[in-house]
Formats: C-alpha cells, structure tokens, sequence
C-alpha cells in the first residue's frame, strides 16, 4: 500500500524534553493510516509569512490514525540551528504547516526472520515504530544504539522493553560502550544469525550496518538523512548516488528513498 | 474567475496566467497531491539539455534570509528520456507544457529545440540563458516554429531583452536567479558548492524592477514575470509592471500547494484594486494615475 501525502494544517498538541531532544505530538487530521516508520514529514518554519523557505524534515516517531484527534505524529526535535529552535520553542495549541507522510518507508520482511535495528543518535527516531512492526509479524528484534553521549541517546528505555536484546555504545562512554555504535555489528550479527539489517543515522553508521550485513550474507535497509529543502521531490538537493549492476544513478532521497537498500548506495557520493 | 485571470503570450492563449516556473515543479507528478497543474496557466519543465546530465554533487542548497541559493547544475534525463517517461504524463492530462531548454553552446540549444520540434503537447520553448542570447535565440528560430521565450538574468536585463528579440523571440522570461554563495558553519566552505542562484521572495523587487524596465522599453514584448513570487499581491505587482503571465518557482518547494493559493489570491487583489481583469492589470504601474486614489492606500494594508 503506498500512502498518499497532504498538506496538513497540523496544532500542537504537547512538547516534551527529553535528554537533548524535544518531542512533539502534533494533531494531524486526516493523516494517511498507510504511515509507516522511514516515512517522514517536512515542516514549514516560521509561520505564514515565512523568512525560512527551506522546510525540516523529522522521522515520524510514532502515528496514531483516527481516535480522539482524528490522527497524530510525533516527531524528535534536536536543535541543530534557528529552524529546529522555532520548533522546539512551540508550544500546545500552536498550528504547524506540516506535509506527509513523504518517502518510501521501511520494507518488513514476509518472513519470521532475525533483525538488527541500528540507530545512531536522531537517528533512532524511526526504529521503535518498526520494532512494533517487526514484532508484530513474529520476527526477533536486537537493537543497537548510540550517540556521542548519554543525554543523545533516544529511547534507551523504550528499547529495553522492545527489543529482545539491546546493545548501547557513546563516544564518550557515558552509557554502554565506549566507541560508535559501529563497534557492536560484528557481534550482533554473529550472536543473533541477522538475516535482516536496519538502519538510520549518518552516513558512516550506514556504511557501516551495509557492510557488515553484505559480510554477513544479510539484507540491510538504510534509511538516510541527506540535506533536504522540501521533502516532496522538487528541490533536488538531496540527491544520493546508486550503483546496481556497475550502472550508477543520482536519485532523490525524499521520494526515491530515504530507505535504500544499503548494498545500493554509494556512501563516498554525498 | 477564469475568464477575468485570461492572458495570452505571444500565440499563447492561457486560461490562467500562473505558470509553475522552470524547474520547481519536478517532472509535474510530485506537484499532483497538492495541485491542479490543468487549471494552471502552464507547467514549465525543469531545464533539458541534449543528453541526460546527473547535476551537482551535493550540498545543492542554502537557505538566506527570505532565499533559496540553490546549485543543481542542470540535473535532467536528457530529450529523450523527457519524451519518453515526462511529456506523455503531461500532455495525458492536458497541461499546457513549456519546455525549458539549454545546451553546451548555441548549436546545443538548437539540438535540443530540434528534437522537440513538431511533437503534439509542447506550447512552448524557454530558453534558459546566461550570455550570446542574439545568436542563441537566432539559432533555436531557425530549427522550431514554437514561441519561444527568453529567460534573462536580471543584469543589463533590457539591452539582453533587445537581444533576445533580434534574434527572433516572441516574450521574456524575466528573471533567472542571481549568483549567491553562503558559508557553511561547520565545515567554513562556500555552500552550496557549485554556483549558486539565488530565489525566492528575496529577489521579487529586482523581478518587478527588470518587468519595468523591459516593459517600458518594449511595450509590445509578452513578458511572463517571475521571482519570488509567494502571494497573489507579488503576482499582480510582476502584471502591473508589465508582465503577462507569472511564474511561480521557489513558493512550491516551501509549499506545494502555493500555485493553486496564489491564483485565487491574485483575482482576488485585482478586486481590491479596482482592476476588472488581469489584462486590464497589465503595465498599469506605467501610467500616471492609479485608476481610484484611495485604491493604492488599500494595496498597501494588503501587503502589510
């Protein structure tokens, strides 16, 4: 099923801090019930007359379609500059222009297979709700997290309570390992018997996850966060390089991914 | 409304005179969730070039204060993959299509204009130009009997208007972006890498400058006015300037659904001024009189 995006004149509904991320649930009527995690949605910042054209594009943390509010998204906010601060600094009942759901999300597999969710920092943002999906249809979870500290991790408890097993890595050793996330990989997919990798955060987690599941005859699912403008396939700025069969493509990563396949992408493009 | 919103460019005759500027609408499918690309005046197509190109490497976009600067380097499959996979979803759907062209050199434009030419569903050719717009413009007349419009810079936009016209164009497009660089914060590199444009409402007062200045100079020549264009007041200040038809370019990668907006909002600014229809809109800035004194007091309480 693919979901249909829209235009949604969206009204906070809560903001929540949460280590160095802002959580907001937004209403969102009318919201595709085909949301699924790895689609996203692109926030117009500002206000009506906007001075920042460009719009922010979050991973949908969690969806609720139909109930009391007729359908809502939470997204993560982690202030990287002026956009994200506005954001961050809304408050309930204000409106929000927001478009989704936008992208191709996460594939599950049709099987009951063994998975390994990787996320890295906001990067996680995406993986609980495909946890759920992926328990949902009987297949084992292990996650992995990381993050440069431990006031960057996201949703080190809720994956306690998903996941089957759960590795954490920071760069500074505060919580779990000391080192990237990328430390845990070869011992997860020995352990577990991966047969199917996920992942979402920068470049070289990616690269890494798509690595060590081609070493270890896994699938892995990339999930990428190039600089967007838009979210809706127009601005082509966010343009990520495809090799299949010796032949390379640029491709945009809001509507030809963000998930690609991670044997896919070439990682020295962007 | 529609009959009020008529205009005409050249042979062109457009229901509506807003028109999705050159590539910022896609290839015209991504716009379809949020648009109605028929009821548009026209939808012009990202720029195409003889053979397919793959554009800049990333980062492509900086955002300035009211701007986009964006460096795509002509992305594009190519006339071939553009008759193959674009146009028919165009013309299926009856939206009136201008084609936005460029090449390496003038025999470059004249190639792409070549292939096009005779193919049902095209109603007209941009030329996307920087420079040597009389031979360039000359060397397209020859191969295509579309009209043709010539998308100028801003820069010594009325000697380049002359230009354009002697070598054979029937409008204007006016104006492309202006070269814009930001500095990236974390790595103090110029971005967006390559050359960058700048758009957005950032730009719209130099637009209406230039419509003035072209209109003024060439009152008979069809001028579709584009830049920054975000609200239906900044459409009709482009036709009080001169310009027929308006493009809307960056307004639809901040949202969109703002095309759709911004026609409703433009009938309704000509009701605010007094003006029974676009046509009667265009080049009115050049007279003396504004057609009811207290009409220009009322312009500005729209525009804040």
């Amino acid at each position: 099923m693919i979901a249909e995006p829209a235009g949604i004149r969206g009204e906070v509904l809560s903001v929540k801090r949460a280590g160095a991320y802002h959580h907001l649930t937004i209403r969102t009527p009318g919201i595709d019930p085909a949301t699924r995690a790895g689609h996203f949605v692109a926030i117009a910042i500002g206000g009506p007359d906007p001075v920042r054209l460009a719009r922010r594009s979050f991973w949908v943390f969690a969806v609720e379609t139909g109930g009391l509010y007729g359908g809502t998204v939470e997204i993560v906010v982690e202030i990287r500059g002026a956009g994200t601060a506005w954001l961050a600094g809304l408050r309930t009942g204000h409106k929000v222009d927001l478009l989704g759901p936008l992208g191709k999300p996460f594939a599950l597999p049709r099987e009951p297979v063994s998975c390994l969710l990787v996320g890295d920092a906001y990067g996680s943002a995406p993986l609980f709700q495909l946890a759920r999906g992926l328990i949902g249809r009987g297949c084992r979870v292990h996650m992995l997290l990381g993050a440069a500290d431990e006031a960057h991790l996201l949703g080190a408890l809720a994956a306690k309570r998903t996941a089957g097993s759960l590795g954490i890595a920071t760069a500074d050793g505060s919580a779990g390992v000391a080192g990237p996330v990328e430390v845990l990989l070869p011992d997860a997919f020995r352990q577990y018997g991966i047969e199917v990798a996920y992942a979402c955060g920068p470049h070289p987690t990616l690269q890494a996850v798509a690595e060590a599941a081609a070493a270890y005859g896994a699938y892995s699912q990339c999930a990428l966060e190039p600089r967007m403008g838009c979210g809706t396939g127009l601005c082509l700025s966010c343009v990520v390089e495809l090799e299949e069969r010796g032949r390379s493509r640029t491709v945009r990563g809001c509507v030809d991914g963000p998930v690609m396949a991670g044997d896919t992408v070439c990682w020295e493009y962007a | 409304m529609t009959r009020k919103l008529a205009t005409s460019l050249a042979t062109l005759v457009l229901p509506n005179p807003v028109v999705v500027a050159a590539g910022c609408g896609g290839t015209g499918r991504e716009l379809r969730p949020y648009a109605d690309l028929t009821a548009l005046g026209a939808f012009t197509t990202a720029t195409l070039t003889p053979d397919p190109r793959p554009g800049h490497r990333p980062p492509r976009l900086a955002e300035s204060p009211s701007g986009l600067i964006t460096s795509l380097g002509l992305p594009n499959g190519g006339v071939d993959g553009f008759l193959l996979r674009d146009l028919p979803w165009l013309t299926d759907r009856g939206i009136r299509t201008i084609v936005s062209i460029a090449g390496p050199d003038a025999a470059g434009y004249a190639e792409v204009a070549r292939r096009l030419d005779g193919i049902p569903g095209i109603a007209a050719l941009e030329l996307n130009l920087t420079s040597d717009h009389e031979r360039i413009v000359s060397a397209v007349r020859d191969v295509s009997g579309l009209p043709l419009l010539a998308k100028l810079m801003p820069d010594g936009v009325v000697a380049a208007a002359h230009a354009a016209v002697r070598g054979g164009a029937d409008g204007v497009t006016l104006v492309n972006g202006l070269p814009a660089m930001a500095i990236d914060p974390g790595t103090l590199r110029p971005v967006p890498t390559g050359p960058g444009a700048l758009s957005g409402p950032a730009i719209h007062p130099i637009a209406v400058n230039a419509v003035y200045e072209v209109h003024a100079a060439l009152p008979d020549l069809p001028i579709v006015g584009t830049g920054g264009v975000a609200t239906g007041w900044d459409a009709l200040e482009l036709v009080l300037a001169g310009a027929s038809a308006v493009g809307v370019g960056t307004a639809l990668i901040h949202d969109p659904g703002a095309a759709d907006r911004i026609t409703a909002e433009l009938a309704a600014a000509l009701d605010t001024c007094h003006l029974p229809s676009l046509s009667a809109a265009i080049g009115r800035a050049h007279h003396d009189r504004p057609p009811d004194p207290r009409a220009h007091v009322r312009e500005m309480e729209t525009t804040g």
